[in-house]
């Protein structure tokens, strides 16, 4: 499992109420499912990804978050998570409200623009950078709204977001990957 | 009626209100079961049947000696395992495949009911199979499961007595028959309806049968079950048994010559009224009627955990429909998981060999049977 999902399982109380919103083939939900809490649920769009959830005997909901987490009441859960996907929302600002709407707690994670391999990419070869953790062309790439660790910080800032955040700059550089804890 | 006598029936005396007004009691209710019901009682799944389907789901049918209609689904080793689980399958009130129908004698005019027969509603249908929990002493059932009308019945279950099931596979179906349905099973009706020897009801005490009209409503709606790809693909143009058109009214076409058979079989199961019956049943069900509009209200006191599956191709019951139902226990909570799956088959997909139908009904159950073990 990706070092990621463990540091996003690491963020979840134990037997609290979780919705994974994107979650792929359910490794992380199944993670979560067998170590911190049963009571997890996820939304996924692709019908092949949706099958290896039922697969591994996961509770998922074929759906699109962008239009379907409306139909949850405020807080229904615990802690929504959100996996490298907010980048490719056509409107993540409004994804970000319904998260922090639905969940009294949301975990998003980012694909980090501020990462120094990143910043070296554009700086000396002066195309778009290609990455581990981006590894598509400008061309085919889903993402749509590519972000730093910074740039979100602002973002939560400014909309009165409490965001956890320890040595920003650092991470800023550092870290390929920016993973949050979110509070309304 | 006699070639119903070997067929596994409860005679309910508990007098049962309609929905219509009426209260019956000492109905037969005939029923199959599938599987073993283990020591604590706790692996019964109850699954509803569709339209034209009864209690034979699996194995051969005693009475058509054709294969049960779930045959795909039910059976040791399959989606609703037998060997693990104990699944018990009721001929709907209405029916007439041994449950109390229009084709039953009336004992006070010593003919059958015909159209005298009671109104019956998917509420009644439900309430009336709620007898044989009590007959087989299960306190809470592990499942109740079914399709197209089968999953309206799952709903109506659900909602009626919200803490009798730990799971719910409602299938294809829809909270509020929609007017397209309606129409279509008018469609049905009218055409039972105008066949001469339908007799207002009453052909069975004048040895008639409307099968031109049960035919013809049965080819109807064969084509609604459906997908106008999976025709194509099967049929196309293709002529069935000749070179070239013969410029007449023949069946010229594979799929009119199709389509011929499956209203001439259907007449030799299925019972006029019985269809005009059921289909009015159908019509009439609107789970969200009793609660202003609200379905979410008709699943407040549940805690039922729901699987919800649609299929792609399916125009009858569409996923839309299907979704409203996950909507609205979305809105209030409930935990409910939800799979459109990817046919061309339309609306029969859930009667038929589809691999990532049966797995996802199969990998549901099997882990939620796990969790509460």
């Amino acid at each position: 499992m990706k070092k990621e999902f463990y540091n996003i399982a690491k963020l979840v109380t134990q037997n609290s109420k979780v919705l994974d919103v994107g979650c792929g083939n359910g490794e992380l939900m199944k993670y979560i499912t067998e170590n911190i809490s049963k009571d997890i649920r996820g939304i996924e769009l692709s019908k092949s990804n949706v099958q290896k959830c039922v697969e591994k005997g996961l509770t998922v909901i074929e759906g699109n978050a962008e239009k379907d987490l409306k139909q949850f009441p405020d807080g229904s859960f615990d802690f929504v998570i959100l996996s490298q996907t907010l980048q490719a929302f056509l409107n993540p600002e409004n994804v970000l409200n319904e998260l922090l709407r639905v969940g009294k707690k949301a975990i998003v994670s980012i694909p980090n623009f501020g990462h120094w391999k990143v910043r070296l990419h554009l700086l000396l070869k002066g195309t778009m950078p290609v990455t581990k953790n981006l590894p598509n062309e400008w061309y085919n790439t889903p993402n749509l709204h590519m972000c730093t660790i910074k740039d979100f910080e602002n973002y939560c800032k400014k909309r009165d977001i409490k965001i956890n955040l320890k040595n920003l700059k650092f991470h800023n550089f550092f870290s390929e990957l920016g993973i949050f804890v979110l509070e309304k | 009626m006699s070639k119903f006598k070997d067929i596994k029936k409860i005679i309910i005396e508990k007098p049962l209100k309609l929905d219509c007004g009426q209260t019956i009691n000492n109905y037969p209710l005939a029923y199959e079961t599938y599987g073993k019901l283990n020591g604590n009682r706790s692996n019964a799944i109850l699954i509803f049947h569709a339209l034209t389907g009864d209690q034979f789901a699996s194995g051969i049918n005693p009475i058509t000696k054709k294969d049960g209609w779930w045959s795909y689904a039910l059976g040791p080793g399959k989606a609703i395992d037998t060997d693990k689980y104990f699944v018990i399958a009721a001929n709907v009130i209405g029916g007439c495949m041994g449950s109390f129908g229009p084709s039953d004698i009336n004992p006070e005019s010593k003919k059958p009911y015909g159209t005298n027969f009671p109104v019956i509603t998917i509420n009644d249908m439900v309430n009336a199979q709620y007898n044989l929990l009590e007959y087989f002493k299960i306190e809470k059932l592990f499942s109740v499961i079914g399709g197209s009308m089968g999953g309206m019945q799952v709903l109506q279950f659900v909602s009626n007595f919200p803490n009798m099931a730990l799971t719910a596979i409602p299938i294809a179906c829809t909270a509020s028959h929609s007017a397209q349905n309606i129409a279509l099973n008018e469609l049905g009706r009218q055409s039972i309806m105008a066949d001469r020897n339908w007799q207002d009801g009453f052909y069975e005490e004048q040895n008639k049968q409307p099968d031109k009209g049960l035919a013809v409503a049965r080819m109807a709606a064969h084509i609604t079950y459906l997908s106008k790809a999976g025709l194509q693909e099967k049929f196309g143009r293709k002529l069935q048994e000749r070179d070239d058109l013969k410029f007449s009214f023949d069946a010229d076409f594979q799929i009119e010559s199709y389509l011929r058979y499956q209203g001439s079989v259907f007449v030799d199961r299925f019972d006029a009224n019985s269809y005009l019956y059921i289909t009015r049943a159908m019509d009439y069900f609107d789970l969200t009627k009793k609660f202003g509009g609200n379905l979410s209200k008709a699943f407040e006191k549940s805690d039922t955990k729901f699987f919800i599956i649609s299929f792609t191709s399916d125009w009858l019951y569409p996923t839309s429909e299907n979704r409203d139902i996950v909507i609205a226990l979305n809105a209030i909570g409930k935990n409910v998981g939800f799979v459109e799956i990817s046919s061309d088959k339309g609306h029969d997909s859930f009667l038929l060999d589809i691999p990532d139908f049966l797995k996802t009904v199969k990998y549901f159950l099997n882990t939620s049977y796990k969790q509460i073990k």
